[in-house]
């Protein structure tokens, strides 16, 4: 089963206009009529639900596990435990070489090994007819551990943190010159720290899948970001081919990072169904998530800025702590903004990690950056107090023409030109610096700057792109669409490419039967398809017109590749003398029902050459230019002078991301990131017991994300200029709108109250 | 088991169930009506949003057993005679949604929300409990804060209501 979608009419009838139009989102319809089926909503007869019961220790060994009582619950079909689960293949070591390697969430075997590794590891599952009698029965299984010691204090551990290995994905540590002496010599200086606790995705859908065997052929609805990282892991872990196996995942309820990985909910539900020979829905519970999907890690950051009296920056110090599990999770990249956002003279960059017996951190909504700019662009604002400065004057001061670290060029970089719009729209000139000058009645008024910045990528796509004689154009791509507008745009740049209505293009997608697609990560999806569905568009436009020369009668008869132009639903001549034709005209007269053309092969080869290629491309690129999106947001704060109560009550964020395809859903992506990023601002923190390890706020009633009253009208500008060396000129928009937000609310809560909030989240409390 | 008869989108219904059973699994598992959500099962979220008598409840810290004779109106029940209603057509107009997976719930919220400030009932940010106040954006928000969106399509939605409550005023 793939896309169908219900289309809103396109805005113009003409053809070629489609990118850049904000047009409705293509899949609006099904999600406001309630008819979009995710992952836990496919019905199947004969489904049984599944449970997962947790550990309540951080590291040890299971003793004893008495499943009687839980058997004995009304609809069980049956308890799996490590003393009677099938044997599974464990997870594939990580490595570059193996991309599917990269979803493993964790090493653990879940179910094959007595063995716990952190508090909330799965210990059983509990099959029943319904999820009622699952959840009440998982609650009945007793568990008796032997416990270990478990290290599990981020911040007692913090001094024995070992330097992260850098690798060619991600950026390391850094150095040039000598940052520490010219810091110490420096007549102006900053030497800040700063933390930042972990978060938690909290997608609105919880993680679910409903699986069903048939033989030795799976069929998985998946709630992920990656279908073919789960096929893959899956097929891994239970020892079939990956032709076996269909991951079908066209809605998914929000994921920023949290469903990109292979957890252990889907695993175990596999597992399950297998086991009870029935299909399986297993649907985690809000805790369920916490306790068995990873979140943000949490981090300690040192900046230290050194700079002359008028303001260039000598020195820039950006050191970070984070953790990893001891049985998975990666370093992020946590100053991987500060190698390219100052022209410092001097700059130390390190990134470190401790090893906890916790849950494995994973990637979440613009890793690294997300937390890093929030201490870099809090110790600039520092800075410009100090130096007497206005903090938009500082940046512009030190705003570099080449990359500071190695002189390589950017590929595009209008973040001068960001500042310039954005402080217009918000009316930044009538801002009085001093703290606390500006006060509306009793509410103290705070506005503050900081920037935004995010690396664009791009991976590897399949696509095929088909004709139909009506005149239809099909576009199939395994490409994940959780509500960033991915269908819609593809659509839009189908349409341009081809020369039809956006309303003639159908595309499907989140099916893994579809050509292979990359996963919804690094704001990397929109780029990535474009590059290979422009070339796939351009082979079908050649084997059109192939096809009109063949016929004596065609107007085409003798036209040249070069010398046409795909319209108004066919080919026309370029320089618009003489006739052309339609598509359904050019195909009719051919005999032809469809015509089709593809780009890359999904062949093990193919796969492995295209991936090989687009790596290849992107590290070539690297190497090149450094490439990324940016912007400067803009946040006005008031201040309850007696409670310390915060509330945001204007944004402007002015965006340099290249060309934007759909304003609408581009402007919808980073007004969602700055809502994500107020949230991390002011409330949100995963709280972990520093003794046991395990979390103590695993819900949405104690893990404040950010709700209507909290988030005040959010102006989004773009400044719409293409980045010539990507497709389309777009670079991805999906990350960068969280970057620098927590700054930008801490700026503006300084000049509110001449309080300096360095620890998130910014709550009351810190203010009192 | 214990039966229950109630409407749902305008339909008779009649099931035997569980007392335990919440209203959200009644009309997701036993009536497929899958367009009603669950976020938390806790009422921290408000995906599971539906219209009981024109009410709007949290189904998940409902039990169905309680529902009895009830009218149960679901996204998938607002539309009249093939149409949509109003505040879905202008949720998408305003892309007042991202992943969709809040949208059912915000979108019976709404509908739930402007029936209680039509009757005249305050909100926290109501500054004269006597007279009827505006729908300003402060108040859609106030009176909207029940229903998560992770997405942060908030100013989309805000901006949805205040197109229905426009045209409905021009009416």
């Amino acid at each position: 089963m793939t896309q169908t979608e219900v289309r809103t009419p396109p805005l113009r009838e003409t053809t070629g206009s489609a990118v850049g139009a904000p047009i409705d989102r293509v899949d609006g319809t099904a999600k406001t009529t309630g008819a979009a089926r995710f992952a836990a909503e496919h019905p199947y007869p004969d489904l049984a639900h599944a449970a997962l019961a947790h550990s309540s220790v951080a590291r040890g060994r299971i003793t004893a596990i008495d499943t009687a009582a839980a058997a004995a619950v009304p609809g069980v079909l049956t308890v799996i435990t490590h003393l009677n689960a099938p044997a599974m293949k464990p997870p594939p070591k990580i490595s570059p070489f193996n991309l599917v390697s990269l979803a493993t969430g964790t090493s653990v075997n879940y179910l094959n090994t007595d063995e716990v590794h952190w508090n909330g590891q799965p210990v059983a599952v509990v099959v029943a007819e319904t999820r009622d009698a699952a959840l009440h029965a998982a609650s009945l299984v007793e568990v008796a551990y032997q416990r270990l010691e478990a290290v599990v204090d981020f911040a007692a551990e913090e001094g024995n943190a070992e330097p992260q290995k850098s690798n060619a994905l991600q950026s390391g540590g850094a150095r040039k010159g000598d940052a520490r002496a010219a810091l110490a010599a420096a007549p102006v200086s900053v030497d800040l720290r700063f933390s930042t606790p972990q978060h938690n995705h909290n997608a609105l859908e919880p993680h679910a899948t409903t699986a069903a065997w048939d033989g030795d052929r799976l069929t998985v609805h998946e709630a992920t970001q990656g279908i073919a990282w789960t096929r893959g892991q899956l097929a891994l872990r239970f020892g079939v081919p990956e032709r076996n196996i269909r991951v079908l995942s066209p809605y998914v309820g929000g994921g920023f990072g949290g469903k990109g990985m292979v957890w252990a909910g889907t695993v175990l539900a596999v597992l399950a169904a297998r086991v009870a020979g029935r299909p399986v829905r297993l649907e985690l519970t809000r805790e369920g998530v916490y306790r068995t999907v990873g979140g943000r890690t949490p981090s300690t950051q040192r900046v230290a800025l050194g700079a002359r009296a008028d303001g260039r920056l000598t020195a820039l110090v950006h050191t970070s702590v984070a953790r990893v599990g001891r049985v998975g999770g990666g370093g992020e990249q946590i100053t991987s903004q500060s190698r390219h956002l100052y022209d410092a003279e001097n700059i130390l960059l390190q990134q470190n990690l401790v090893t906890l017996d916790l849950l494995p951190n994973t990637m979440m909504r613009a890793p690294g950056e997300a937390i890093g700019t929030f201490a870099l662009e809090s110790a600039v604002d520092e800075l410009a107090y100090k130096l007497g400065l206005d903090p938009i004057e500082l940046r512009m001061r030190n705003e570099p023409t080449v990359n500071p670290l190695d002189g390589k060029r950017f590929a595009h970089r209008m973040l001068r030109e960001a500042y310039e719009l954005g402080a217009e729209r918000f009316g930044w000139p009538e801002r009085t610096p001093a703290p606390g000058s500006m006060r509306d009645g009793r509410w103290l008024v705070g506005m503050g700057v900081a920037s935004a910045y995010h690396p664009s990528w791009q991976l590897a796509a399949n696509v095929t792109v088909r004709l139909s004689a009506d005149g239809g154009v099909l576009v199939r791509c395994a490409f994940q669409e959780m509500g960033m507008g991915s269908a819609t745009v593809v659509a839009q740049i189908a349409a341009d490419a081809l020369g039809v209505p956006v309303a003639a293009v159908r595309v499907e997608y989140g099916d893994s039967l579809l050509p292979g697609g990359p996963a919804a990560g690094g704001s990397a999806q929109t780029a990535s398809i474009a590059a290979s569905l422009l070339p796939a568009a351009e082979k079908l436009k050649r084997s059109v017109l192939a096809l009109a020369r063949r016929s004596p009668e065609s107007p085409l008869r003798g036209t040249r590749a070069s010398g046409v132009l795909a319209r108004d639903g066919g080919l026309y001549p370029a320089d618009g003398r003489g006739a052309g034709e339609s598509y359904p005209a050019i195909l009719a007269r051919a005999g032809r029902d469809s015509v089709e053309a593809r780009v890359g092969s999904d062949t093990r080869v193919g796969a492995m050459v295209s991936q090989a290629r687009t790596v290849g491309k992107v590290l070539n690129d690297r190497r090149r230019w450094v490439k990324a999106a940016c912007g400067a947001h803009f946040c006005e704060v008031r201040v309850d002078p007696d409670t310390g109560e915060v509330r945001v009550t204007r944004w402007v964020g002015a965006f340099d991301v290249g060309r934007v395809i759909n304003a609408k859903t581009a402007a919808s992506q980073l007004r969602g990131g700055i809502v994500m990023g107020i949230g991390m601002a002011l409330s949100e923190e995963t709280l972990v017991d520093p003794r046991t390890g395990r979390v103590m706020n695993p819900s949405l009633a104690e893990y404040h994300v950010p709700v209507h009253a909290d988030i005040p009208p959010i102006e989004v500008h773009y400044l719409d200029e293409p980045d010539p060396t990507m497709p389309l000129g777009l670079i991805g928009v999906g990350e960068v709108g969280i970057t620098g937000v927590a700054a930008a609310v801490a700026n503006a809560v300084h000049h509110a109250t001449g309080r300096r909030v360095r620890d998130l989240p910014i709550t009351l409390d810190k203010l009192l | 088991m214990i039966s229950v008869r109630m409407r749902v989108n305008g339909s008779e219904v009649s099931v035997a169930l569980e007392p335990q059973v919440s209203l959200l699994d009644l009309l997701r598992g036993r009536l497929g009506l899958t367009g009603t959500k669950r976020g938390c099962d806790q009422g921290a979220c408000g995906a599971c949003t539906v219209l009981a008598d024109g009410e709007r409840i949290n189904s998940c810290l409902a039990l169905a057993v309680q529902y009895e004779g009830r009218d149960i109106t679901t996204i998938e029940g607002l539309a009249r005679d093939g149409e949509a209603h109003p505040l879905q057509t202008a949720f998408v107009r305003n892309d007042g949604l991202q992943c969709g997976y809040c949208t059912s719930g915000q979108i019976c919220s709404a509908v739930g929300m402007l029936a209680e400030h039509g009757a005249g009932a305050p909100s926290a940010v109501t500054e004269h409990l006597c007279s009827a106040a505006a729908l300003t954006d402060a108040e859609i928000r106030e009176r909207m804060s029940g229903n998560l969106c992770r997405c942060g399509a908030y100013n989309g939605i805000v901006g949805a209501i205040q197109e229905v409550v426009g045209k409905e005023a021009v009416r």
